[in-house]
């Protein structure tokens, strides 16, 4: 019966704890700058421990 | 070699023959930039994309005033003992390669910590150990590696700025009210008499009733401010009756759920205020990267050299200049006070004062003004103004660039808002006082339905998402409005005024035309030759316009400051420079710019020169003559006379010797006998009519760089675009006034239900959003349209 009232708080507590992300990923900066974080996850950190200059020669070459 | 660019920029490299590494660079700077990167294991810079670098530039004691504590500290976010973040400004970032390389800093200097770029701001956010490493020497590194930081007097104590993330918060407020509030009310969208939801409507109601605190009184609370203002000032703006609607619309559901009468519109309360807010939104996202705004402070640099009495160099700040100082400005710096010139040769570049992309010599006494670069060498000059009594900065006292063009400007939306309020006023006293006589019961209830149905939420919308989504079109096109009113007021527009230099010619070119005899093969060598040891703007633009010679020694030259130079070799001699210097009778004075020469003292011909004007000019004109007047205010002298008024259709009018202050006046004559003016300028000369007019267009070979303050910035290889612009802005206005259209049988429809007071929260639900959502969809496809064609 009053099973609603549990049901009723807990997706406000859902909902809620979204909003306080919502508002510490604003705080934080998230919005200020949209296209950056894009292009930076796209870098690999391996890449630089190779040889360097063999591999951009034959990137050139080909 | 089968690669003729340059490795590291993509410049031509096939004359410098510099190869280190089997790749071809362009000049010493590039190849030292590759060999920085290959020695750090970071030439994966070059995988990411082909050619990305810039020429570093030599940068030897630019960057002294960063010795001074005081100009650093203001620079810096923050300062501990061992660490300090600042925030530069790079012009170049352009492409992920450079994202890759400054977020990769600490590799190249083990003193860097962290570094975070921002694309769309062109800033990169350094935080590094200051023990080891000063701001001076990290300006230094970027400099070196082709990533020349761009810092000016505003930059000045920047650490404190604040942005303002307030309007996403709103928006965020409200989209979650309206969410959660929607799935409480869907019982009673199906006025379901189940006994299970009977029951438990009261929490339900409540907790809607909670959830639209905060719109109302948070999210909502800037209508509310505007509509208060407005009628503070006897202004009927659209803010008024969306603001009565909103406060209604609280009202009356609080009442309901009160009362239990109803489960009140809580629903609609909180979708409205959220698409208001999402209609705000659009329509504030401007491009980040270009400054609108700028004023003296974008131009001047933050330190200078200082020459103390015991002739010592000292870095002081620009405002410390005090008249009668002695300072030291170097090659390619800017010279930021009014002063006069004491040692060294002077070429002055006022390309960012005059729009001139000649360079002015001047010889020691003479008067150098605030804003000119130096271009050769360094020289030493004595202050005779400080820095808020120069030239530059008096012009920008002038009272126009204190006044805001968007508050005298009525907007469509809200010369339509203040009939639509007047209009539902009447109505919904009209509907009262027949329900007083008919049901008094009701009354009340057609009262405050009215005034819900009406509000004008989709009138709202429609003027900011269309111009909204055509200012991003025009971005994408390379033209650049500040703001949505941009280009409504482009739309209203009359008469439309060029300058000349910079704006409807072009910056980096000009023509040469010879007249006269022929010149032999030898002549021409011996010309070449003898212009080479000319130092004059002139010389240096013919010299590199003549055909390629072999370089022949010369047993004497000399040169006259103001007349000319003089060369002999064996027996020949060659005379170049102003006519009478050269020995021809002075012609009936023409204002071109022109070079004589003479061979053996017979005078062989001149070299004339001439502004080279954009591509598509002459069609530009005779497309806008049949609607605008056009006009051109050049601050020139009247040499190009004659070649303009064959170009230009013979309507326009052309004044030549214009001032900036005449510019200005020019303007605020013609608006104060109701003329609605478009300025079209690019040099700091012309930010005063930039300002005073009512749309003022900045033309920028270089968007990133400089424009003066202005509403709009329309790249130079767009010009011959204008015409499409405006013609555009037209068909937006037009858009907006179908889209009244749309949402007055909108509210006829609404008001049908209000008036008979039948108006159900499930009708109110539908309708409200139903209304907003398609004039949203029917302006963002109308506009597209309108964008597909333009391209």
């Amino acid at each position: 019966m009053s099973v609603i009232y549990i049901l009723l708080a807990i997706s406000i507590i859902v909902a809620v704890g979204f909003f306080i992300a919502f508002i510490i990923a604003v705080k934080s900066g998230q919005y200020d700058d949209s296209y950056t974080p894009s292009v930076r996850m796209l870098f690999e950190d391996e890449l630089i421990k190779e040889k360097t200059n063999k591999t951009i020669l034959t990137k050139k070459e080909q | 070699m089968s690669n003729n660019t340059c490795f590291h920029c993509g410049l031509d490299a096939s004359s410098s023959r510099i190869v280190y590494d089997e790749k071809s660079f362009c000049c010493n700077g590039c190849k030292t930039v590759y060999e920085i990167f290959s020695a750090n294991n970071l030439t994966c810079y070059y995988d990411l994309q082909e050619a990305p670098g810039a020429t570093p530039k030599e940068v030897e004691g630019k960057y002294n005033f960063l010795d001074n504590a005081k100009i650093v500290e203001q620079l810096l976010e923050f300062n501990d003992d061992k660490t300090q973040i600042v925030t530069l400004y790079i012009p170049h970032i352009h492409c992920s390669s450079c994202i890759w390389i400054l977020e990769n800093l600490n590799k190249l200097h083990p003193s860097v910590s962290a570094s975070i770029v921002n694309f769309g701001k062109k800033t990169v956010r350094i935080t590094y150990n200051s023990e080891n490493l000063s701001l001076k020497e990290l300006v230094k590194l970027l400099s070196r590696i082709g990533y020349e930081p761009f810092i000016s007097l505003d930059d000045y104590s920047v650490g404190k700025k604040h942005t303002d993330r307030s309007l996403i918060y709103k928006l965020g407020i409200a989209g979650f009210a309206f969410g959660n509030i929607m799935f409480l009310s869907f019982p009673e969208y199906f006025q379901s008499n189940e006994f299970w939801l009977e029951q438990y409507k009261y929490l339900f109601r409540w907790l809607m009733f909670v959830f639209s605190l905060p719109v109302i009184f948070y999210s909502a609370q800037d209508y509310f401010i505007s509509a208060f203002k407005g009628l503070r000032s006897k202004i009927l703006n659209i803010d008024v009756p969306i603001a009565l609607g909103a406060a209604v619309l609280f009202l009356r559901s609080t009442v309901e759920i009160v009362f239990d009468i109803g489960s009140g519109f809580f629903d609609s309360l909180s979708g409205l205020i959220f698409f208001l807010l999402l209609g705000k939104f659009f329509q504030q996202k401007t491009y980040n990267f270009l400054s609108f705004e700028r004023d003296y402070k974008s131009y001047f640099p933050i330190g200078i050299t200082k020459i103390t009495s015991n002739s010592l160099e000292e870095s002081i700040q620009v405002y410390d200049i005090k008249k009668g100082d002695r300072l030291l400005i170097r090659n390619e710096e800017l010279i930021p006070v009014d002063c006069i010139l004491i040692k060294g040769n002077a070429r002055i570049d006022y390309s960012f004062v005059t729009g001139e992309s000649e360079a002015i010599s001047k010889k020691s006494g003479d008067k150098l003004f605030a804003g000119g670069k130096q271009l050769e060498g360094s020289i030493e000059v004595d202050v005779i103004k400080t820095v808020e009594q120069s030239y530059l900065t008096q012009l920008w006292s002038n009272d126009v660039f204190n006044k805001n063009k968007e508050d005298s400007f009525t907007t469509l939306t809200n010369k339509i808002s203040k009939k639509f309020t007047v209009t539902i006023l009447c109505i919904a006293f009209i509907a009262t006082a027949y329900w007083l006589f008919m049901d008094a019961t009701k009354a009340l209830n057609v009262f405050t339905a009215v005034l819900i149905i009406a509000c004008p939420c989709a009138i709202a919308l429609a003027a900011p998402f269309t111009l909204g989504n055509l200012l991003r079109i025009f971005g994408k096109l390379k033209f650049y409005a500040k703001n949505a009113s941009v280009i409504e007021q482009l739309a209203a527009i009359d008469t439309i005024i060029f300058d000349k230099t910079g704006t409807i010619t072009s910056n980096t070119e000009t023509t040469i035309k010879y007249e006269g005899s022929q010149f032999s093969h030898e002549e021409e060598a011996f010309l070449k030759s003898t212009l080479r040891n000319s130092n004059h703007p002139l010389s240096r633009s013919l010299y590199s316009l003549l055909n390629e010679h072999q370089i022949v020694t010369l047993d004497r030259y000399e040169e006259h400051i103001g007349k000319g130079i003089q060369a002999q070799r064996s027996l020949d001699s060659i005379k170049i420079g102003s006519a009478t210097y050269v020995g021809h009778d002075a012609e009936s004075a023409t204002l071109n710019t022109s070079i004589h020469v003479s061979t053996n003292n017979k005078y062989k011909g001149k070299f004339t020169f001439y502004n080279k004007y954009r591509k598509g000019l002459s069609k530009l004109f005779n497309k806008l003559k049949k609607e605008y007047d056009l006009v051109i205010l050049s601050g020139d002298n009247a040499g190009e006379k004659e070649n303009l008024t064959k170009l230009l259709p013979a309507k326009t009018k052309l004044f030549f010797n214009q001032k900036p202050e005449d510019k200005l006046e020019y303007i605020k004559h013609h608006q104060n006998s109701g003329a609605k003016v478009l300025m079209i300028g690019d040099g700091l000369n012309d930010a005063g009519a930039l300002a005073q007019s009512n749309i003022g267009i900045a033309i920028s070979e270089n968007v990133n760089v400089f424009s003066p303050a202005c509403d709009a910035i329309l790249d130079a290889s767009k010009f011959n675009k204008l015409y499409h612009f405006i013609k555009a802005s037209k068909s937006a206005i037009k858009i907006i006034k179908w889209s009244f259209a749309l949402s007055f049988v909108y509210n006829c429809i609404g008001l049908y239900f209000a008036v008979t007071g039948q108006l159900a929260p499930v009708v109110a639900a539908i309708l409200m959003p139903l209304s907003s959502i398609s004039i949203v969809v029917f302006t963002t496809i109308t506009t597209n349209i309108l964008g597909k064609r333009l391209e």
